[in-house]
């Protein structure tokens, strides 16, 4: 789906929500109230500038305090790689977006993602995966690295990558793997509302990060979560 | 058997840089205090390796444990740089959500995260992003409650990629001279954008750009630390005695800051100009400063501290 037929499929009362430079912000009208969304459209990369508009978008309505869902909607490159953005502090600014994201989720706004075409890593932590819950629509492709990449920095034959990545998810890219990590939560149905189905999401949040248990239950991430329950456990011994 | 360790591991001597990450969790906290969780004994190691035929450790490349930190109760984690340049996989990724976790319950002074990594380890790409996300989500969660976590950075991998992203979450942030944080890697810049981006061989143009000495600068890091463990251990307690609290006003003042930043030093093109601006009467001599000199640069800085993170 396109960002448009999405805004369409979850404000069919119409919405105020506008793409600039690639970079989505506004609201509808959503359930008894209105709907927050932010996010990065078109494959845009997402530098130090781009993350400071989507975070005073997230902080401004944290201030509101009408806690209101706010939508990360998520067709992003990867993290705007250049000289300029590190030089600015791009993982402060990165940082600074999950975090304004986090601070929103604890003061009461149910915060989802929407990955409905590519992200990948940086751009993708500071947004999809920093809210509580993350939906996506099929074609929706994830990646930390595409397979290619990984191919030249693990010095092992693409074909023989593909063969790996069709019994082993957690390391190749595409939304099925993710899904199996645990790292997106659903999958939704671009035949139906997307309203009713956004509706269903947040009456059935999480209370706590369920991802480790997820990819348990799914099999892409077969031990996170017993590693970090031993921790737990152990820690607690004194 | 403690007078032993002690003098194998003195904090004067010790340089972080070239310590391991167990050497340096032993240095930096109280004698015979620190306690491993899932020790190298449990060999929890990773499930994945083996079919990319690469050898694993014991502890997959992070240590985690309890400790005293002058008598206080601290939570500790300590990556090792030198396995597979301490990047973030599934069992790695676990052992710091599973730590963090803990310190919600256990409630110590601090945490402590000494951060020596590249990133994502590409062989496990997707659990250790994920575990990046679960681990910005608990440090938030701990910051929170009123529980500081604190990062260090002077390894040999410096903090790449998600742990960037990581160190951006944290209460405070150490770093020493050769501490590099950043996103991008030097030579991910190259690959994707041309040698004219970013010359990953130039070596000076790396640590103009994502070295310790910028990051303090511009108040990317809070504390500044000479490589020995016991620079870094002085930074730790007093940046656990000041961390701010996680909340709108913080956040609001890290979106001004930033911003700010980026206004005044948006069309650099290189640290050196953006420390000219900062009222650096030599910038071309920074590199060169030792710790006392650049403190007092550093002083004189008008971005490097601040309570906005």
């Amino acid at each position: 789906m396109t960002l448009a037929e999405i805004l369409a499929s979850l404000f069919p009362r119409g919405h105020a929500v506008a793409v600039r430079d690639g970079l989505v912000t506004g609201t509808g009208p959503f359930a008894d109230g209105r709907m927050h969304v932010v996010g990065v459209d078109g494959d845009t990369p997402l530098g130090v500038d781009g993350a400071l508009v989507l975070s005073r978008a997230v902080l401004d309505a944290v201030r509101v305090g009408d806690r209101a869902p706010i939508l990360v909607a998520v067709d992003s490159d990867s993290q705007r790689m250049s000289r300029r953005d590190e030089l600015l502090g791009l993982n402060e600014c990165l940082a600074h977006l999950a975090k304004a994201l986090l601070l929103a989720d604890r003061a009461g706004h149910p915060t989802i993602g929407l990955i409905y075409g590519h992200s990948a890593a940086g751009a993708f932590i500071a947004t999809a995966l920093a809210t509580r819950v993350l939906a996506a629509l099929p074609g929706a492709n994830p990646s930390v690295m595409d397979l290619p990449s990984v191919a030249r920095v693990t010095k092992l034959p693409l074909d023989t990558l593909k063969d790996m990545a069709k019994s082993t998810p957690v390391f190749a890219p595409g939304l099925d793997n993710m899904v199996a990590t645990g790292a997106v939560h659903v999958v939704l149905n671009p035949d139906l509302s997307l309203e009713g189905q956004i509706r269903a999401v947040i009456d059935t949040l999480p209370a706590e990060d369920i991802r480790d248990r997820l990819g348990a239950e799914r099999g892409g991430r077969p031990v996170a979560r017993t590693v970090a329950a031993a921790v737990a456990d152990q820690a607690r011994l004194g | 058997m403690a007078a032993d360790r002690a003098a194998r591991f003195d904090p004067d001597a010790l340089s972080w840089y070239e310590a391991t990450a167990r050497q340096r969790v032993l240095a930096l906290t109280d004698p015979g205090s620190f306690r491993e969780f899932l020790p190298p004994t449990e060999r929890r190691m990773s499930p994945h390796l083996p079919l990319f035929d690469l050898p694993r450790a014991f502890d997959d490349g992070i240590v985690v444990g309890s400790a005293r930190l002058d008598g206080d109760p601290v939570l500790v984690a300590a990556q090792e740089g030198r396995f597979m340049g301490g990047a973030f996989g599934e069992v790695h990724g676990g052992k710091l959500v599973g730590l963090l976790r803990a310190a919600l319950e256990l409630k110590p002074k601090a945490v402590l995260i000494l951060f020596d990594t590249g990133g994502v380890r590409l062989q496990e790409a997707n659990a250790g992003e994920t575990a990046i996300a679960e681990t910005m989500r608990a440090i938030v969660d701990v910051r929170a409650a009123g529980i500081p976590v604190v990062g260090l950075i002077g390894g040999r991998a410096g903090c790449y990629g998600g742990g960037g992203l990581i160190a951006g979450t944290c209460s405070r942030l150490a770093v020493s001279e050769s501490g590099r944080i950043s996103v991008s890697g030097p030579e991910v810049i190259e690959t994707n954008k041309g040698a004219e981006e970013f010359d990953s061989r130039d070596r000076a143009l790396v640590w103009r750009t994502m070295g310790g000495k910028h990051r303090r600068l511009i108040g990317g890091a809070d504390a500044f630390c000479a490589d020995t463990v016991a620079a870094f251990r002085a930074a730790a307690r007093d940046l656990v005695g000041r961390a701010p609290a996680f909340d709108l006003a913080t956040l609001d003042a890290e979106q001004a800051r930033l911003k700010a930043r980026i206004e005044r030093f948006g069309d650099c093109r290189d640290a050196t100009e953006v420390w000219a601006r900062l009222g650096v009467n030599d910038p071309d001599a920074v590199p060169a400063m030792d710790t006392p000199a650049f403190d007092e640069t550093v002083a004189r800085s008008p971005e490097a501290d601040h309570d906005a993170r």
